[in-house]
């Protein structure tokens, strides 16, 4: 496997196809030999499947593990006495959440990477921040959870860092103001997640009138798109309400998921979601898992090789997508780039048993 | 009745409704003239459930279940009113509960599934026009209704009234019914959440034509894909009995099912993605299982290695199967518990069967059917004897 040091210094979006597929064939046919020794629910999964792991010139034959195994099964490929710390899907109450667990390694190399992902697209100096969010999701314990951790994970990359939102999540517009004004004629970092951004900030603005001057603003949001779907508001709508209220037109979507931090799918300048060299993205086609063609819709597949700690190096998603092309995104970029179309639906079942909500 | 409660046909029986002798003339004139009218409906013929249900209640048929009993009803009485909870998501189920308990004797209130169903408007429509014409007196022996499951204070009453209470649709069902307390003499009959597995012998898989193959596959598919393989009588364990060679059988017969289910089987995307979740599950839990490779995702397969507990709960709708292959029957001595129903069978007799079960004294196992007959309503369900359960027995001495 590849130098760890060296791993994170990799140019994000500098390894073009050929390359790229031999390194991942390489590193993550490596992780998988390596979890399947360590962790042995996954060894047993191996063996079940008659995999012969190892390096491998097939990168799509490499097992895949659907990503709910997280919720029901503690999977772990380093001692007990070496973790650093356990990170959980957010979910409401009652809901199973994911269990990923870390070690200093795997946690220090989730930080670098993402370091070196937002560079690309913050430039090297760290930027003053206004986070779109509450102080009470990273102070309350109990609500801590990815959305935490992600506002702490993004928190490396701006300084002098205000909250935008109160503890009652009410805009602080007194704060804001004074924040834009020390700081005019400087970019500006903006972090938050997609529907709070919508709800607390949009909203808000637009009930209120205020209009805060973010021209100068990169934003960068995440969480997933099904709760602004569900109230019919597009990524083309979400990011004109942007520009209308508050002046912003730097908007970056990213894709990406606890169980594999760090390693995210950011949006480039032409809306397009790209897989940095730390990670992939493949699409298969839900009735026999074969691999999909550019442009087909099917089922995500997450490839990352920083998963040291725990076997989550490749994960078959619930979510839908498809692959729009590779290395030829106009932003330059190289990598496969990529939409994702949202979650897929539960099916009402027959049968006489109880209609059982299991899963999610 | 509350303003909750929807009335489909018949009408709710009032205090003290005569009891009938089982197999009651009225009963079976009834029942022959629905089953009449219903091979008339031109709608119900899109329906294959509603035309097996129409052909289970014509009247030659009827007299054979009566000549079942033969000897066996004499001095008996239905209860009176029995209350039925029909399961939500299988449509016609509520139409067998119902004739059990009126070819018991019995006067039912029948709570229909909240979903509108087509197959519960059509029985229902057919027998409303009997009960308004020339079966009007039957009217409060056949009342059908249905309200939203969330409105317990009509369980409650219903409940309240009853002489007996029939319970369908699983564990939480019946633990939500069991709250609407019954009168002390009612008798309650309770269909939990069963389990349900097939026996077959790598023999007769491999000495089978391919038309026979073809009609095995059908057959198979009514078992399982049907009804999502969700029904309580779904196998969803393949058990390969006997010394031949249970991977080339295996082989052979899913190839068959995989390839009949691709042509009629809807093969949602979240259904693909929760079977792999199951056989990687399964495999992650059992040292030594094998997660079998197959051209498409319609069938999903786990080999076992040996029968556990576990296996109960390693289930997934939709087709997904556990095997396991043994000389003899032996192993299932240990892995039987209660929630074992339908044993169903393809190469071995049912004698055999029902003699290993009687013989080993195992807890579970209340059916023994052939391949593709899981789902055929019978009077014996669930190990009760439904007419001798509803009914009642004068002794004179």
């Amino acid at each position: 496997m590849i130098d760890l040091q060296a791993l994170p210094e990799l140019p994000p979006y500098g390894m073009a196809r050929e390359e790229k597929r031999a390194f991942l064939a390489r590193e993550l046919g490596e992780l998988t030999r390596f979890h399947g020794e360590s962790c042995p629910e996954y060894g047993r999964l191996l063996a079940a499947l008659g995999a012969q792991p190892g390096q491998t010139d097939d990168l799509a034959s490499l097992p895949f593990l659907p990503v709910r195994l997280f919720k029901e099964f503690s999977l772990k490929s380093v001692p007990d006495e070496v973790l650093a710390r356990t990170m959980t899907s957010s979910g409401t109450t009652g809901q199973q959440v994911s269990r990923i667990y870390l070690d200093r390694e795997t946690s220090a190399l989730q930080s670098k990477v993402l370091s070196r992902i937002m560079g690309d697209f913050l430039g090297k100096q760290r930027l003053p921040m206004v986070i779109l969010d509450s102080p009470a999701v990273v102070k309350n314990r109990a609500m801590f959870s990815a959305r935490g951790a992600g506002i702490l994970g993004f928190s490396m990359f701006g300084r002098d860092k205000i909250y935008a939102l109160d503890e009652n999540m009410q805009l602080d517009t007194e704060g804001l103001k004074a924040f834009l004004e020390k700081h005019e004629g400087e970019d500006i970092f903006l972090f938050g997640f997609t529907f709070m951004i919508w709800l607390y900030f949009v909203k808000e603005l637009r009930r209120t009138g205020y209009r805060p001057d973010l021209s100068r603003g990169v934003l960068v949001h995440g969480g997933g798109w099904k709760k602004l779907a569900d109230q019919h508001i597009s990524t083309g709508a979400f990011k004109q309400a942007l520009q209308e209220t508050c002046g912003l037109t730097r908007v970056h979507n990213y894709y990406g998921m606890v169980e594999q931090t760090g390693s995210i799918y950011v949006e480039c300048e032409c809306g397009h979601l790209h897989a940095p060299v730390w990670s992939d993205v493949t699409i298969r086609r839900p009735e026999d898992f074969s691999v999909a063609d550019t442009g087909e819709k099917g089922l995500v597949q997450v490839a990352s090789v920083l998963p040291r700690s725990y076997p989550g190096h490749i994960l078959l998603t619930e979510d839908e997508g498809r692959v729009l092309g590779e290395d030829d995104c106009p932003c330059g970029r190289k990598g496969k780039y990529f939409e994702i179309l949202g979650r897929i639906q539960r099916a009402e079942v027959r049968g006489c048993s109880d209609t059982y909500e299991q899963r999610r | 009745m509350s303003n909750a409660v929807e009335r489909l046909c018949g009408r709710e029986p009032e205090q003290g409704l005569r009891p009938l002798r089982p197999f009651a003339p009225e009963a079976l004139d009834f029942l022959s003239a629905l089953s009449a009218t219903l091979l008339k409906d031109r709608e119900a013929k899109a329906y294959p459930d509603v035309i097996t249900f129409a052909y289970f209640c014509r009247k030659a048929h009827l007299a054979r279940l009566e000549e079942e009993y033969a000897g066996r009803l004499d001095g008996r009485l239905g209860r009176g009113v029995v209350f039925h909870i029909a399961p939500s998501n299988v449509p016609i189920n509520f139409a067998y509960s119902l004739t059990a308990a009126l070819l018991s004797g019995n006067g039912s209130i029948v709570k229909a599934s909240s979903r509108d169903f087509l197959q519960t408007r059509i029985v229902c429509r057919a027998m409303e026009k009997l009960l308004t014409e020339d079966f009007a007196p039957l009217a409060p022996y056949v009342c059908v209704v249905t309200y939203p499951r969330e409105a317990q204070e009509v369980t409650e009453a219903f409940s309240a009234r009853c002489d007996a209470r029939v319970i369908w649709g699983g564990d939480e069902t019946v633990r939500r019914v069991r709250e609407a307390a019954l009168p002390p003499r009612a008798v309650e009959v309770a269909f939990a959440d069963r389990y349900s597995l097939l026996c077959i012998r790598p023999e007769a898989v491999t000495a089978l034509s391919e038309e026979a193959l073809e009609r095995l596959a059908k057959d198979f598919y009514n078992d399982t894909y049907l009804t999502d393989q969700n029904a309580c009588t779904s196998p969803r364990l393949i058990y390969w009995v006997g010394e031949g060679d249970s991977l080339e059988a295996s082989e052979r017969f899913f190839r068959a099912m995989g390839a009949y289910a691709r042509q009629r089987y809807e093969l949602p995307a979240v259904t693909a993605v929760d079977k792999l979740t199951a056989a990687c599950r399964a495999a992650m839990k059992l040292e030594g299982a094998e997660i079998v490779p197959d051209p498409d995702n319609w069938v999903t397969r786990v080999r076992v290695k040996a029968l556990c507990p576990e296996l109960y709960e390693l289930r997934s709708p939709g087709g997904f199967f556990l095997e396991y292959a043994a000389p003899t029957l032996d192993a299932l001595g240990d892995f039987v518990t209660p929630r074992v129903q339908t044993l169903s069978y393809l190469g071995l007799s049912p004698e055999e069967l029902s003699r290993f079960v009687l013989e080993n004294g195992l807890t579970g196992v209340d059916r023994i059917v052939p391949v593709g007959h899981t789902m055929d309503f019978a009077l014996t369900w669930d190990g009760y004897d439904l007419i001798q359960t509803l009914s009642r027995k004068i002794s004179a001495l």
